[in-house]
This record gives C-alpha cells, sequence and structure tokens, in this order.
C-alpha cells in the first residue's frame, strides 16, 4: 500500500463533491450511518470468558451476533479495562470450526473404536453414551465410569455435573482441570486455616506498601491485576516490588527487587524469612498467642508418581500419614527454621543475601503492609500445600493478615476454579460448600438437601485428574466424559499415560467442545457445545466475587450447552439401571424413575418457573425443560452455603450487579474475612477470627525444603518449566481463532538463555528436539523477547497444539494435593 | 516369446497389486484426515508432529489496521523489538505521547488512556496503562490457521439500508 492521505482524499473526490453541492445522494452512498434504529446495539453485561481475574465485560449484540466487546467501568474489578484477550472475546466464538453435530467413529454404520468420525443425530449420540455407560456400570460398578470438568464450567454445570456423578452413578470419579491448577491452594487453605479461599480481596491492591510475587507472572496471566498493581506501585513511590521465579519474565519490568532462584528452593526462601522475623524479633508476639497453633508436618512424602516408580519405594512417608502433623511450640519451631540461615538459603537457591534480606523485611518491618501474590510457580509444585502453607506462616508470625493491604492471596487461574470447582466441589473428595465425601455427617447433608436415601453417596474419594489417566490406561476407568477442557494437550506425560488411555479398546471416551481440540481428536464420541454468551451462567472468581450473565445470542446450530447435555443425558437413566435393589428399597418412591426426575426435575429446582425470565431474554435450557433449570440449580446449591459462612446472595440479584464476595449476610458483602469488623462470621470481641478451625486459631507448620522429583543429571542437563502466555488463553482452542490474537503469538518456541544455545551451537530460530524420560517435542529456539531464563532453564509455553510440551513433562504430583508440577523436570535439547 | 509372455503376466500381477494396494492406502488415507480433526495441529496424529515452521517475522509497514469494532485496542503495525517498557522508561510513549506526536506523527494514545480508576482524567497518563503491552500487539507476517467468521457491526448496518431502500 503506497498510497497517501493527499491521494486518498482525491479518490474520495466525486463523493466529497457531491456532499458540497449540495445533492442528495442515497444512504447507500453516505459514509455516515446515523439512523439510531440501526446503529443501536444491545449491551449487557457478562464475567470474562478467560482467567481467574473475573473481570466484567460489556458485550455488544447486533442481530444475534456479538459485535463488540470492552471492559465494564462499572465493574470494581476492572473498572473498565480489558487486556488483550479480553478485548477480543468478541471473536472467540467464530471460529469457521465450530462443531455443529455429534461425530461417532464408526465402521460400515457402527460404532467401532477404530473407526471413522462420522456425523450422528444426538439421539443417537445419547444412545450409544448410555449403553456404553450403562456397560461399564453393570461390569464393574460405578468406579469404572468418571468425568474430567472443568474450572470453566458454569456454577451450574458444575453443580449439575456432581449431581449426575455423585448421586446418579454413585461414583466421586469426577474432577476438573482446576485439580492441575488450585488444588496445592484448596490443599494450603484447609490446612492452615480449615476453609477455602483468599481472606483478603482485591481492595488489598490499593492498600499495600508493598508485593511480593512469588512464581506469578501476573503481567501476563492476570493482567488487569497487573495493571491494578502497576497503578500503584508507580502512582505511589513509598510501594515496592518483589518478584521471584526461576527465570526472568515480564513481572520483573516493575520489581524492585527481581530475584531468580533455582527450582524447588522457594521452600528454603521462605523458611529464611520466617527465621529472619524471629531472629530480628519482630513476631507478631501478641496476634501469635492469641491466634494460631504451631505443628510439624510429615515428611519424605513421595510424588505422587505411580506406586512402582522408584521414588515412590524410595519414600518413608508417602501412604495415609503423608498429610499428618503433630503438635510443638513456639520454641521448637524456632529451632526447626533456624537452620535456613540467609548464608545457606543463598548457597542453596542462588540469590544473593542482600536480596533474600531486603526480601525478608518486607515482611518483618511492622510499619509496612504487604501482599503475598501466587498462582503456578507454588500449586504446580511436588510441595505445592507445603509452598502454600509457609507463605501463611510469615504473614501469621506477623499478623498481617485480612486487614487491607496486609493479605496472603492465591491468585487462581481460571474464571471460576473458585465458583465450580471449588466452591460447588466438583472434586474427587469433596463436596459443596467445602464438605468432603469422606465425612459421614456431610453426605447425610448432602443427601437430604438432594432428598436422596442415606447412602446413596459412595464415602470414598474417587479418581482425581492424573489418576483418571492412569486409570484409563490401566483399563479401570472405562465410561469417560470430558466436558469444557482440552487434556490431551494439557495434561503431564500424555505419551505415557493420557493418549495410551483414551485409546484403550476397553474404554469409550466422550469430550464435548465448541471446536475439534487435540482431546476431541483423541475421543470416540465428540459432542458440539454452547459456549460462553450462548448460555446462562455464574462464574465465581478469586476473590470470592460470584457474576452472572444471561443468554445473549444462539449458540450454532446443533450445538449444545454442558448443562443441557448433562441433563438430557440423565433421560437416559432408570433409577434401577444405576441404583442397588437395596439403595432403592430405602425410598420406593423412585422406582420407575428416571435421573433426570430424581436429580434435576425436583420440587426443588422445578418451583423456579419459566415465568421468572424476562421474556426478552433467550434461554435454550430453560425452554426446553420446561423450568428455570439455572436459578433452580443455583439456589439449592446455594443453600449448602448459607448459614455456614459461604452464604450467597439471592440469584436475581447476581443479575443487577457486577458481582458480590461472598459470605454475603444481609445482603452484604464481605471483603476482609477472619477479621472482627469486616467478617460477620467472627465473634465478637475476638480480633481475628480464624473459624474454620475449631478453637478459632490458624496452624503455623514447621516444613522442610526437600528436593524435587526430577532434577537435571548428566544426560538431561537443563530445567524444563511450563507455563502460559498473555495472549492466548491456556490450550489455545478459542485464542488461536482469533486472528489477532494467533499473529500476535503464534507458536510455541523454547525461550533459552544465549550462552546455553551457543553452548549447543545453535542460534535463534534453530530447529529443536526438546528429550525427556517420557518424550519429545520439536520447536524453534528464542534467545530474546520476554521470557530470560538463567542458564540451565528452559521455558516453553503449552498454549500450541501443533507442539505439544506435555509429551515431555513429568506427571509427579503433590503427593496431598495429586496436583502436578508442569514447572520442573529434566531434559535434553538437541538439533533436529 | 514365454519369457516375455511370463513377465507380461508378472507385470500384469504387480499391477493389480499395486491397484489394490493404492486403492487401500486411498481409504486409509481418508481415514486419517477425517480422524486427524484437531484444526490446529493441520491433520496430524497425536503420536506425529509436523516440522515446526519458522519463526515469523514481525510486521513492519506502519500501515494501520482497520479495527473489528471502535473499542478495539489496534494493533501495532511495526516490530517494538528491544523498545524498553519498564520502571525507568517507555519506549512507546516517546512517539505516541501526547507531547511527541507532532514531531512523530504517530497517533496520539487515547483520551481513555488519561482516566484514572475512577473515571476522572489525570494531566498525565494514567499509570493503570502504563504497560501498553498488555493490550497492544504486534503482528507477524503469518497466516491464521482457522478462518474467523467475526462480523463486522459495520456490514449489518450496511445490509440493514440497503434492504430497508430496496423495499
Amino acid at each position: 500500500m503506497t498510497i497517501n492521505r493527499r491521494q486518498f482524499i482525491k479518490a474520495n473526490a466525486v463523493a466529497a463533491a457531491a456532499a458540497v453541492a449540495g445533492v442528495t445522494i442515497p444512504a447507500t452512498a453516505s459514509n455516515l450511518i446515523t439512523s439510531s434504529d440501526i446503529t443501536k446495539l444491545k449491551w449487557d453485561k457478562a464475567a470474562c470468558r478467560f482467567c481467574g481475574t473475573g473481570c466484567s465485560v460489556n458485550v455488544g449484540v447486533m442481530d444475534g451476533k456479538v459485535v463488540a466487546t470492552h471492559g465494564d467501568i462499572k465493574s470494581p474489578v476492572n473498572k473498565g479495562l480489558s487486556c488483550v484477550k479480553g478485548y477480543f472475546l468478541s471473536k472467540i466464538m467464530y471460529g469457521k470450526d465450530r462443531l455443529t453435530t455429534p461425530l461417532l467413529r464408526m465402521t460400515n454404520g457402527k460404532y467401532d473404536k477404530e473407526g471413522e468420525f462420522t456425523p450422528v443425530s444426538w439421539d443417537k449420540a445419547f444412545d450409544i453414551m448410555a449403553e456404553k455407560a450403562k456397560a461399564a456400570l453393570k461390569k464393574d460398578g460405578p468406579k469404572a465410569v468418571g468425568m474430567f470438568g472443568s474450572g470453566q464450567w458454569t456454577v451450574q454445570e458444575g453443580y449439575a455435573a456432581l449431581k449426575l456423578m455423585k448421586a446418579g452413578f454413585r461414583t466421586n470419579n469426577i474432577d476438573p482441570n482446576a485439580r492441575h491448577c488450585m488444588a496445592s491452594a484448596v490443599g494450603g487453605f484447609m490446612r492452615t486455616f480449615g476453609i477455602d479461599e483468599p481472606m483478603g480481596c482485591y481492595d488489598d491492591l490499593e492498600a499495600a506498601d508493598a508485593f511480593v510475587l512469588w512464581g506469578s507472572n501476573m503481567a501476563e496471566m492476570h493482567p488487569i491485576l497487573w495493571t491494578r498493581l502497576t497503578d500503584r506501585r508507580l502512582s505511589a513511590p513509598h510501594v515496592k516490588v518483589a518478584v521471584l521465579s526461576t527465570f526472568e519474565h515480564r513481572s520483573f519490568d516493575l520489581a524492585d527487587n527481581g530475584m531468580i532462584f533455582t527450582p524447588q528452593t522457594d521452600l528454603a526462601i521462605l523458611n529464611y524469612i520466617a527465621h529472619y522475623i524471629i531472629e530480628t524479633g519482630r513476631v507478631n508476639k501478641d496476634f501469635v498467642n492469641k491466634h494460631t497453633n504451631f505443628r510439624l508436618g510429615e515428611t519424605d512424602i513421595g510424588y505422587g508418581l505411580r506406586p512402582e516408580h522408584p521414588l515412590e519405594q524410595k519414600a518413608k512417608n508417602n501412604g495415609k500419614t503423608a498429610g499428618s502433623s503433630t503438635p510443638i511450640d513456639f520454641d521448637e519451631y524456632a529451632k526447626f527454621v533456624s537452620t535456613y540461615t540467609l548464608e545457606y538459603t543463598s548457597k542453596l537457591s542462588g540469590v544473593p543475601e542482600h536480596k533474600l534480606e531486603a526480601l525478608a523485611e518486607l515482611y518483618a518491618d511492622p510499619k509496612i503492609k504487604v501482599t503475598s501474590f501466587w498462582t503456578m510457580g507454588f500449586n504446580q509444585h511436588t510441595r505445592g500445600v507445603w509452598a502454600n502453607n509457609l507463605v501463611y506462616n510469615i504473614h501469621l508470625l506477623t499478623g498481617k493478615i485480612s486487614t487491607p493491604g496486609n493479605s496472603p492471596f492465591s491468585l487462581t487461574g481460571q474464571p471460576s476454579a473458585c465458583g465450580t470447582a471449588r466452591e460447588v466441589g466438583t472434586f474427587s473428595h469433596r463436596l459443596p460448600a467445602d464438605m468432603v465425601v469422606s465425612n459421614p455427617k456431610h453426605r447425610a447433608i448432602a443427601e437430604k438437601i438432594w432428598d436422596l436415601p442415606e447412602g446413596t453417596i459412595p464415602a470414598t474419594p474417587g479418581y482425581h485428574a492424573v489418576l483418571q489417566n492412569r486409570m484409563l490406561k490401566d483399563g479401570k476407568l472405562n465410561f469417560y466424559w470430558v466436558q469444557c477442557n482440552n487434556n490431551m494437550q494439557a495434561a503431564a506425560n500424555i505419551n505415557e499415560e493420557a493418549y495410551p488411555g483414551y485409546r484403550n479398546p476397553k474404554n469409550f471416551i466422550v469430550v464435548s467442545d465448541p471446536y475439534p481440540t487435540v482431546t476431541a481428536q483423541a475421543a470416540d464420541l465428540i459432542l458440539p457445545t454452547a459456549m460462553w454468551v450462548e448460555k446462562e451462567g455464574v462464574y465465581g472468581n478469586a476473590e470470592r466475587r460470584t457474576q452472572s450473565w444471561y443468554q445473549m445470542v444462539e449458540a450454532p446450530k446443533g450445538a449444545k450447552s454442558d448443562l443441557w447435555q448433562l441433563v438430557e443425558f440423565s433421560k437416559r437413566f432408570k433409577v434401577e439401571d444405576v441404583w442397588s435393589e437395596e439403595l432403592i428399597a430405602k425410598k420406593p418412591s423412585v422406582r420407575g424413575k428416571t435421573l433426570f426426575d430424581v436429580l434435576y426435575k425436583t420440587a426443588s429446582l422445578e418451583k423456579f418457573a419459566l415465568d421468572e425470565i424476562p421474556e426478552d431474554r433467550l434461554n435454550d435450557e430453560s425452554r426446553d425443560f420446561g423450568f428455570y433449570i439455572q436459578k433452580g440449580l443455583f439456589e439449592e446449591y446455594a443453600s449448602f452455603g448459607r448459614g455456614h459462612a459461604h452464604d450467597l446472595a439471592p440469584y436475581d440479584r447476581y443479575h443487577q450487579e457486577r458481582g458480590l464476595r461472598w459470605p454475603v449476610v444481609n445482603g452484604k458483602e464481605t471483603k476482609w474475612r477472619f477479621k472482627e469488623g469486616s467478617d460477620p462470621y467472627v465473634k465478637p470481641g475476638s480480633g481475628w477470627d480464624f473459624y474454620g478451625k475449631k478453637d478459632g486459631r490458624a496452624i503455623i507448620f514447621a516444613l522442610p525444603y526437600e528436593p524435587a522429583a526430577e532434577s537435571p543429571d548428566e544426560e538431561y542437563d537443563l530445567w524444563l518449566s511450563t507455563g502460559r502466555v498473555l495472549e492466548h488463553w491456556h490450550s489455545g482452542s478459542m485464542t488461536q481463532r482469533v486472528p489477532e490474537l494467533y499473529k500476535a503469538m503464534p507458536d510455541a518456541l523454547v525461550y533459552m538463555h544465549p550462552d546455553d544455545a551457543k553452548a549447543r551451537n545453535m542460534r535463534r530460530g534453530d530447529l529443536v528436539k526438546l528429550i525427556s524420560r517420557r518424550g519429545e517435542v520439536q520447536t524453534r529456539v528464542e534467545t530474546r523477547g520476554r521470557n530470560k531464563p538463567p542458564r540451565g532453564l528452559v521455558f516453553m509455553p503449552w498454549f500450541d497444539a501443533s507442539r505439544l510440551v506435555n509429551k515431555v513433562t513429568l506427571d509427579a504430583t503433590d503427593p496431598l494435593s495429586k496436583e502436578t508440577d508442569y514447572k520442573k523436570c529434566a531434559i535434553k535439547i538437541v538439533k533436529v | 516369446m514365454k519369457n516375455l509372455n511370463l513377465a507380461s503376466i508378472t507385470g500384469l500381477t504387480v499391477l493389480v497389486l499395486a491397484l489394490l494396494f493404492s486403492s487401500f492406502i486411498a481409504s486409509a488415507a481418508d481415514k486419517s484426515e477425517i480422524n486427524t480433526l484437531a484444526t490446529l495441529r493441520d491433520h496430524t496424529e497425536i503420536t506425529e508432529q509436523k516440522e515446526p515452521v519458522r519463526i515469523p517475522n514481525v510486521v513492519n509497514k506502519d500501515i494501520k489496521q482497520k479495527r473489528n469494532y471502535p473499542m478495539q485496542p489496534p494493533v501495532i503495525p511495526h516490530t517494538t523489538r528491544s523498545y524498553e517498557v519498564n520502571m525507568n522508561n517507555n519506549k512507546c510513549l516517546s512517539c505516541h505521547s501526547r507531547q511527541r506526536t507532532e514531531e512523530s506523527q504517530a497517533p496520539m494514545v487515547s483520551v481513555t488512556h488519561f482516566m484514572n480508576r475512577d473515571g476522572n482524567f489525570l494531566a498525565e497518563i494514567s499509570p493503570r496503562r502504563y504497560f501498553c503491552n498488555q493490550c497492544h500487539v504486534t503482528q507477524v507476517d503469518a497466516e491464521p490457521l482457522v478462518e474467523n467468521t467475526f462480523t463486522d457491526m459495520h456490514s449489518l448496518m450496511k445490509k440493514k439500508v440497503t434492504s430497508a431502500e430496496n423495499d
């Protein structure tokens, strides 16, 4: 294009001349449409589809299409901003390859595991699904069926799935992909506080004097929170920012104290800070005496690998006692952390002594209000629960907690990892409102709310995410349904576990997705799925904010929401197909009924009639099932937490608000939990009350540094860390279909130190192979750009479906949280 | 003669076998083509990998791109290699700040960038907008893997204007 401005005007001179001469030109020729009935957009609010920040966005609709999206000025989270992904939300639903019909692998008109993907009707799809599920149940019972869900499910979808699996099929084999991102955070909260989710809120961002980022690249992964942190740092010059990571990334652009540490030594640094606080006499004794207990945790707990793995054979305490602990006193704790001296910690971690001291001082100085943020660096860690416990230690020792700006803040990865995965409890061991299946009282509460006989919910936790892939491979999990995630790209060690598991001839794999993903390609049946504002839903973000949206557009014809799929599928089962005669005998009225009748078309849900939906609103599921199902599911689910410190507002209110932070008591949201004056559940006169524990005291844990599952050696001489990027959401199944985002970040490269490249005779752009003991992946070398790893470590993101880095990673998990460590394994890199 | 016959029979057999084999290959190829449906993998089995393409170049032509809708942050039409945007320096603003646009002839950052969280205008760009790369991205010279059928609101309006006039 060489045309300049003057030439451009000349070329348009005819239209201009006509206008000047006062000639009436037809509207089609005019260059501005002004008629308001044509230019009007229908605007509505929705929660962003992507990360756990939970921005509210305004969605503009014209003629049944989303045509624009921008940050919602009324939302306290983002106040009018969006990140680049958020701005392109308007295009995520319009990839040309949207799925619009179920696809079943068939040969000569019949299902065949080795057959060809063939379009079938929804009816036929449910027929074969029901047949396979019933066969698996009949052969091996509820343990042979399972589901893998998502922190991107709406609250209602997660709740409907939980009911179908735990009560309908009577299996606890349901887990969300949030296992990969938040399980260690949950483990940390439950162990230290006895109740899940952050005590603080985003208001801490405008109140803190110092921020410490522990394994969190907020600049890319929580961009809007990063804008608030940047705003605070740059507009209040006394504010300090410390950033810790195993490689330099964009968040270091704002770091006053940037620290690169050797992988896994964050455990030692955390203990050093505790030691420094004690050594310099800055323990908040009054707080510690009144509000904490000390305990010594079990050690040498293994790495969550298969039992026959040499590391598990070697570990002493990787059995049921891995999470146990014994009471100790302050002096014993002080002695425990005293081995983490400045000199030892600096040597172990590679962080210079003066930097460690400056970091510790931010916590120790009683005048500095400090907020710690962490995400996958802590959580995807074979000692992830420990890392969470250890950061709470330093906030508890100093009493810097639950007050504005003093906040240990676990950031969440997915838009509803908190709302759907954690609060609804779609984990293999959980029930809503922090309850667990292993507790008979909790099961009884759920059975009562669900109006089901005693003993419906099985007492033993089911297969968690990583175990599901192992059980698929071993042929023990035979009917498997994946919704709203892309685990064939996301799971670690797909070469040895997930892929052989999905393709095991004993198994029938169903994948629901809007697009043909890598996971869909590995499936036997693919279900085309409606997404985001093609359905009504609720998400819950990282600061306990619950947000709802209405359906705004129709899904492509043939695509159906996860909620519709779950509920419609339930009609295929008579109670007799799935429950034992003994259980049915406890409640004979269910005899002859379908799971739809027993789980969804119940008095508790059906009482919310269609006329409660505003007439001008779309709602495909409700109008199909005959009642306001999203409201029914939400209200029934909310009854679990109301009065138990998990209170949610009435459903309708969420349609009016830009979200509310639970517990919502007497119509008022809660900003800081556990603090008198801001949390209505705190006992008057107590100051702080960690009411998740019976005695109201949080626990300070003595836990050591233990090495990573796999470290570089002579042959596999590099650390590999994986992670996300700003421009893509997770596996890229939505954002890689937006041309602008694709062109901003098309391919996953391996980021290397230039000297590491040089030592291997490599240059930027060279084609290389990353090889581990498990598999290999090819990509190209990047020696400059946004990530700058130290020597000995490389980083490769996992958004790229054509370069599957998870063929290389190790499926070692935290034995307590069962969450995979995606940040550490040993590889070598060779030129192709 | 005998030899020739034999040879031609052998030849025929080979030909028939080859035809049979190729038809088998063809149907296997169709099946594999259909079953490798993950668009972003360009018809590749999960156990395989195509050779990764070269690192594409950043488009550096300074030609503005049309926005998909008015509020979309414009993409950057030039390379930003070694642009520092950190605590001490913001290289982007050396051309795009209000004071520099006369000299640089670069577009001025939007007025919205002067607003703080409460929507009030500051005398300078709000620090919440400091990191330009949170919203503005460069584009590489690569063809998208999947077409996007997003509809521009303008084309919808044009259609309505046209149909109104034809009525």
